[in-house]
């Protein structure tokens, strides 16, 4: 991916140079012909064309502050409750994730969702600890939450 | 167009000053350090991340003044709050410090065991 963004600002410079004008509108000019050439040329490269990747890194941004505007407004909703009726609970989660940047990536995103923080990743780094809130709503919500942002984080990653 | 920047700034500085009641009032409410830690570590990145948002939009929009610094504070602040939450809610745990008792399950309570007779296991070698 770095390869591929390397060699499109490469084209942009060298276009920059044939047109003999250094501003940046021609670096743009140049920088869209090389992504241009980029995608004709996609089936010499060894990973996935960079655009899609920068795609699913924009989704996941999205995805995010959906999830920390839904999460503040239920720590909002249990807050001001008259009566507190809390059933937290810590669990287990076993993530399919292997390098360190995603895993730190997926406890943040973890931390920053409706109701759970993560108190551990086991040293192994298959299991994530995590605290929840409210058991009763949350515990198979928030699976499926897991699922989405652990999907979005391997989608950003897949070579 | 000035009321409209007025109304973007005036939402987001309450709104973020909302979520900071709140997490107030959720550290005095809630009944132990984890249940704390939810407030504590979501609420406040959003309020103050609002009220920073609206301080930008007031320079950006009424003095003309596009102030990148504030942005780069979004984005630390974005990058640290979750990782201190984590990490107090971590410390507290391995210190030994008990979950409320409302507390319906615990996973992590064998695998800290485990570890720490692994440990031992080590030090008698």
């Amino acid at each position: 991916m770095a390869f591929q963004i390397l060699l499109n600002f490469f084209i942009a410079v060298v276009w920059m140079f044939m047109s003999s004008s250094l501003t940046a509108t021609t670096f743009i000019i140049g920088y869209l012909i090389g992504l241009i050439l980029i995608i004709i040329t996609r089936r010499f490269f060894k990973s996935r064309l960079y655009i899609w990747r920068l795609w699913a890194a924009i989704k996941l941004t999205l995805l995010f502050f959906k999830e920390l505007i839904l999460s503040n407004i239920s720590v909002l909703l249990l807050v001001i409750r008259p009566k507190l009726d809390l059933h937290p609970m810590i669990f287990a989660l076993p993530t399919e994730l292997e390098q360190e940047w995603e895993i730190t990536l997926l406890s943040s995103l973890i931390t920053l969702t409706p109701g759970t923080i993560v108190l551990h990743v086991s040293d192994d780094q298959r299991t994530l600890y995590i605290h929840a809130i409210d058991v009763e709503d949350v515990d198979e919500a928030i699976d499926s939450i897991k699922n989405s942002f652990e999907k979005a984080i391997l989608e950003v990653s897949r070579a | 167009m000035t009321v409209i920047a007025n109304i973007l700034i005036v939402t987001t500085i309450v709104v973020g000053l909302i979520f900071t009641i709140v997490t107030m009032i959720g550290i005095l409410r809630l009944p132990d350090v984890y249940t704390r830690a939810h407030a504590a570590s979501k609420s406040a990145t959003l309020g103050v991340l609002s009220i920073l948002l609206g301080v930008f939009f007031h320079f950006w929009l009424k003095e003309d003044h596009f102030s990148i610094s504030l942005l780069l504070g979004i984005v630390f602040l974005f990058i640290t709050s979750p990782i201190g939450g984590h990490l107090m809610g971590r410390a507290a745990y391995m210190s030994g410090v008990k979950p409320t008792e409302l507390t319906v399950g615990d996973d992590l309570k064998e695998a800290v065991k485990e570890a720490k007779e692994q440990n031992m296991k080590r030090l008698k070698d």
